[in-house]
């Protein structure tokens, strides 16, 4: 590869790529993200290989395994360009199929064709389909396009063109202003002001300062991070060397959790590729800056996203926070000043500094500029990921692009903000998505989670859940949130059971509180928000599994009572070879005899639920 | 020196200090589990919480570890503080309802009953016994292993402390005393850390004064004499 | 694993004790958990004591000081996982190979782990076997994704406990 020692030699090998690639030239786009794989996309993009080695030699057409394009629920995806046709749940018998007919004759498979739920209308482009219509992707769209391996295709899209820009036209001072401006808050779940996390860094003493890219992603439920590294690489490097550039840092960390990974092997390329291209390392784009990037791999722990904890792991400790009454931005890795900031809030970095803070900050609210990638996931029909401006509500991501509530059940809530954050009811649906509303209600924005829950499940086990995720990866050094999410967790097992008393509400509060106010660091500061915002919107539902002992959306095990109904059961039998406690007993119809209805031993039943799950009769009854 | 307030009665402390030890040197009282002065602020107990008020805007922290800042008013009894502390203790004394000095200090702070479930444990993971080892004596022997409910302090593989010297640091500095040190004959013991030394015997007075392991490892970094410890200390004065 | 073997991953990170979780990852890839021998060798060579290496092996999940089976059973329990009923696919995997979260076969084929998140939230419940994810689980589904990956064709019972 050549190495590009000015923005000059950057416009002229950006025009160069360009010129080899037709706008109307057929290309075979699919999605490679995580969420695809675990679909099967190999098999397609395997398959495609094939028919393209054997039938396309001088056609032209191209095939790109692109980074995660969103609608996860209907994966595999593949888009035919230029057209943008969508294909979604596309299996490896279908690929000969789109080749021949889409591809080389343009005609339209119905049959793999997004179809609208509710009017059964088939849509044919991308961007009609309901999911994308209200998303605003200025920072995941691009996944579409690009091969994450490939940095040609990112510059081919624009890419660079920013830091070439906060380079040789913009002074630091100028591009810390024009973050300002724009009032980026951070997306990691702090939404802290990155400019002025910036500007803090810039006017600390010392003349080593240190970059971070937060890549951990610990909410479980959240995976936009893991989509922007793994899809699109190069836009989160060129947001770490402008900010670099206007810090004053040379050395830079990209801390990704070990869980990821295909983000850690392209993040690893990206670097490599750009590198070897000059946008990286020494004298970059020959403007005289050098910097460059490490990556720091994590060890599975959730609390090592809090950023002492980070900073200790990359400096070989033990992931332990510490106290913040210097501030990291003073003192941070190794006791120098150090700027960290989450992978979406740099991949928002230069589309500010090409688009200038004034269109930014026209999208969004007041409080809070831009937009921001949710993971919409769980009770819902259209799963995947969501790019959304600030201050569009939650109706409108749940109904609008999320598709509403599967099998026609009920909202029951939404939870936002991971283990830190809240459930949001249906009485608040209409409230507008943006950093401070949601804090007012009692949850937060967090890192973009978004998990929608509907009538069949239970508050208190979300509450249960999420103190059991807690507890297990609090470090432990605070008495506090140690014994404070161990102890909460105890009471809310107690209810879940059928064990609890009315006081224990009281004590939920009262641990509560005390974990959030007097824990070092915010995983104990905000530990107690998922019990909390449970009592204070689901408080009825707490009090029926104590007072009545009974858990109405029919989660709590051993509060369920399973029992077949004679008159349905055909004593087929399936539901005691299922059973694996043997706790099913009857007598199975044999070919010219009735049988006898099939009994459930309250004694050594478990509530595992298998029989309900295997009877095709629908004679098993859960109370 | 610094000056600030605490419960409006001025104060100084030097810089790099913490609220906590000008605040005890100052005659207040503030309880405390895991801070030592020997040792650098961990802030593992959060019983020494105060409220800091700087530039008008108020929170409660750990006093141990907040340096002394010009201007600051720390309140060290108001009701927040008071109930956050209660509770803290209430949880200490569920993880370790047999330790005397946590039962008597619940009793003067007003703690008089434990809702919880009872463990059995008797650590109280204020780590004093690891960071004396490591900053103070250097020995590196033990550490916390583990992680949230689960964390414990244990010799590496839950095996004899093979650095451990035996010098009893730990077991001075524990502030629930339940690490203990015993000597039988020529044998030194530390149970808790599955240790057990032999000693070695002065040539003049024929006691067993201390482990000829800690006696190897003292001569290996002063770079003494083979024979420097063959007298004990007693009889070299 | 001989000294030189583990001598040549500490020089891959330059003998930096700061690298002490990238050389503790690779030598858990290779051997599957850290062996005692290795994290002594880690501690002469980087001049780091024993005490701290261990803390740091025990504090975090990805690190292992038993040996773990030829195959990782990972049930994710994200929380859009668990919404759509990940405890049950764990309950159920642990009748069927008669081990706990974290435990592994008497003939060292599986450990079953839980994970707090693999980031495939759209296809919940999800189980990743050695790195293949396995979407839209259900307890019904458990014993034939486990088929693939048994040793022999005897089925693991309840007495099997490692």
């Amino acid at each position: 590869m050549i190495k590009l020692s000015s923005p000059q030699d950057l416009d002229q090998y950006r025009y160069q790529i360009l010129s080899h690639r037709r706008p109307d030239q057929p290309v075979i786009t699919v999605c490679g993200g995580t969420g695809c794989h675990a679909s099967g996309c190999h098999a397609v993009v395997d398959a495609f290989k094939k028919v393209l080695q054997e039938k396309a030699s001088d056609n032209g057409v191209a095939l790109r395994v692109t980074g995660c394009h969103g609608f996860c629920e209907r994966g595999p995806l593949v888009v035919v360009h230029p057209k943008k046709i969508f294909y979604q749940k596309v299996k490896p018998e279908d690929v000969l199929e789109i080749f021949e007919e889409t591809v080389l004759n343009g005609k339209i498979l119905e049959g793999l064709l997004y179809e609208h739920p509710a009017t059964g209308k088939k849509v044919v482009f991308e961007e009609e389909i309901p999911f994308y219509q209200k998303q605003k992707r200025i920072i995941f769209g691009n996944n579409g396009s690009i091969d994450p391996t490939r940095i040609e295709d990112y510059l081919a899209v624009g890419g660079y063109r920013a830091l070439a820009k906060a380079l040789f036209s913009m002074k630091p001072e100028e591009i810390i202003r024009e973050v300002k401006k724009a009032n980026l808050r951070g997306r990691g779940g702090g939404g802290f002001p990155a400019g002025l996390k910036w500007e803090q860094c810039r006017n600390a003493p010392g003349a080593t300062k240190y970059v971070i890219c937060n890549a951990d992603e610990g909410d479980p439920g959240a995976y936009m991070d893991r989509s922007l590294l793994e899809g699109n690489p190069h836009s989160v490097l060129e947001g770490m060397v402008i900010g670099a550039y206007a810090i004053g840092s040379q050395e830079g960390y990209i801390f990704v959790r070990h869980e990821y990974p295909l983000a850690l092997e392209n993040i690893g390329i990206a670097i490599q590729q750009a590198r070897e291209l000059g946008l990286l390392g020494r004298d970059i784009l020959g403007s005289g800056f050098s910097f460059d990037i490490k990556i720091s791999r994590g060890g599975g722990a959730f609390v090592a996203g809090e950023s002492t904890a980070l900073m200790a792991t990359i400096e070989g400790n033990v992931g332990e926070p510490r106290a913040k009454h210097i501030h990291t931005v003073v003192s941070g890795l190794y006791d120098k000043p150090t700027n960290l900031n989450n992978v979406e809030t740099w991949a928002n970095v230069p589309v500010i500094i090409s688009e200038g803070a004034d269109w930014y900050a026209k999208i969004g609210t007041e409080g809070s500029k831009g937009t921001k990638i949710f993971s919409l996931v769980g009770k819902v029909n259209n799963t995947g990921l969501v790019e959304v401006p600030m201050g569009i509500t939650l109706r409108e991501i749940v109904y609008e692009i999320g598709g509403g509530i599967p099998d026609g059940k009920r909202f029951k809530a939404v939870q936002t903000g991971g283990p830190s954050g809240g459930c949001i009811p249906e009485s608040m649906i209409d409230l507008p998505v943006d950093f401070d509303r949601l804090t007012e209600v009692g949850s937060m924005m967090g890192s973009g989670g978004m998990i929608v829950m509907d009538e069949s499940t239970c508050m208190v086990d979300v509450a249960k859940y999420f103190t059991n995720f807690l507890k297990d990866e609090s470090c432990g050094k605070c008495t506090s949130c140690r014994e404070g999410t161990k102890r909460m967790h105890e009471i809310l097992t107690e209810i879940s059971e059928g064990k609890g008393r009315p006081e224990h509400l009281d004590w939920l509060e009262e641990l509560g509180w005390v974990t959030m106010e007097a824990s070092l660091c915010a995983l104990g500061g905000t530990a107690p928000n998922p019990v909390l915002s449970t009592l204070k919107y689901f408080r009825q539902e707490y009090e029926e599994h104590i007072l009545n002992k009974r858990c109405p959306a029919k989660v709590c095990r051993a509060l369920l009572h399973y029992r077949i109904l004679p008159d349905l059961c055909t004593s087929c039998g399936r539901c005691a070879k299922a059973c694996p406690e043997k706790a099913i007993t009857g007598v199975p119809k044999k070919k010219k005899e009735k049988g006898e209805p099939f009994v459930i031993d309250q004694q050594k039943c478990i509530q595992c639920g298998m029989c309900l799950e295997t009877c095709k009769f629908n004679a098993v009854e859960v109370q | 020196m610094v000056s600030f307030t605490i419960d409006g009665q001025p104060v100084e402390g030097k810089e790099g200090t913490h609220i906590l030890e000008v605040a005890l040197d100052a005659g207040f009282e503030i309880p405390h589990l895991c801070y030592n002065e020997s040792v650098k602020p961990y802030g593992a107990c959060r019983l020494c919480l105060v409220e800091v008020n700087r530039k008008g805007r108020s929170r409660m922290t750990t006093s141990c570890n907040y340096p002394v800042m010009e201007g600051i008013e720390v309140f060290t009894r108001s009701e927040k503080v008071l109930r956050a502390r209660r509770i803290i203790m209430e949880l200490l004394l569920a993880m370790c309802p047999g330790d005397k000095l946590l039962q008597e200090m619940a009793l003067s702070m007003g703690v008089h009953e434990v809702r919880f479930k009872k463990d059995d444990k008797d650590c109280i993971l204020c780590g004093l016994c690891a960071r004396v080892c490591d900053e103070v004596v250097g020995a590196h022997a033990i550490q916390f292993a583990f992680r949230g409910d689960r964390r414990e302090m244990i010799p590496p593989f839950q095996e004899e402390a093979t650095q451990c010297i035996a010098c009893g640091a730990c077991v001075v500095v524990c502030p629930v005393n339940v690490i203990g040190m015993k000597e039988e004959g020529d044998e030194r013991t530390i149970p808790r850390w599955k240790r057990t030394l032999k000693m070695k015997q002065c040539k003049v007075c024929g006691n067993y004064f201390a482990p000829w392991f800690q006696l190897e490892k003292f001569r290996e970094k002063a770079k003494l004499p083979k024979d420097f410890f063959d007298t004990c200390y007693t009889c070299r004065s | 694993m001989t000294h030189s073997e583990i001598d040549a991953i500490i020089e891959r990170y330059e003998n930096k004790p700061s690298s002490i979780l990238a050389i503790l990852q690779d030598i858990q890839t290779k051997e599957k958990y850290l062996p005692k021998e290795a994290l002594e060798r880690i501690g002469e060579k980087l001049g780091m004591p024993v005490n701290k290496i261990y803390r740091i092996a025990t504090f975090y999940r990805a690190l292992s000081l038993t040996p773990r089976g030829r195959h990782e059973v990972c049930v994710c329990m994200g929380t859009a996982c668990h919404v759509r009923g990940a405890q049950r696919i764990v309950d159920q995997i642990k009748l069927e190979l008669g081990i706990r979260p974290g435990e592994t076969t008497k003939d060292r084929n599986f450990t079953l782990e839980t994970v707090n998140c693999l980031g495939v939230c759209a296809a919940g419940p999800v189980v990743a076997i050695d790195g293949q994810y396995f979407g839209k689980m259900s307890p019904a589904k458990v014993d034939g994704t486990l088929k693939k990956f048994r040793s022999d064709k005897k089925k693991e019972g309840a007495n099997d406990k490692a």
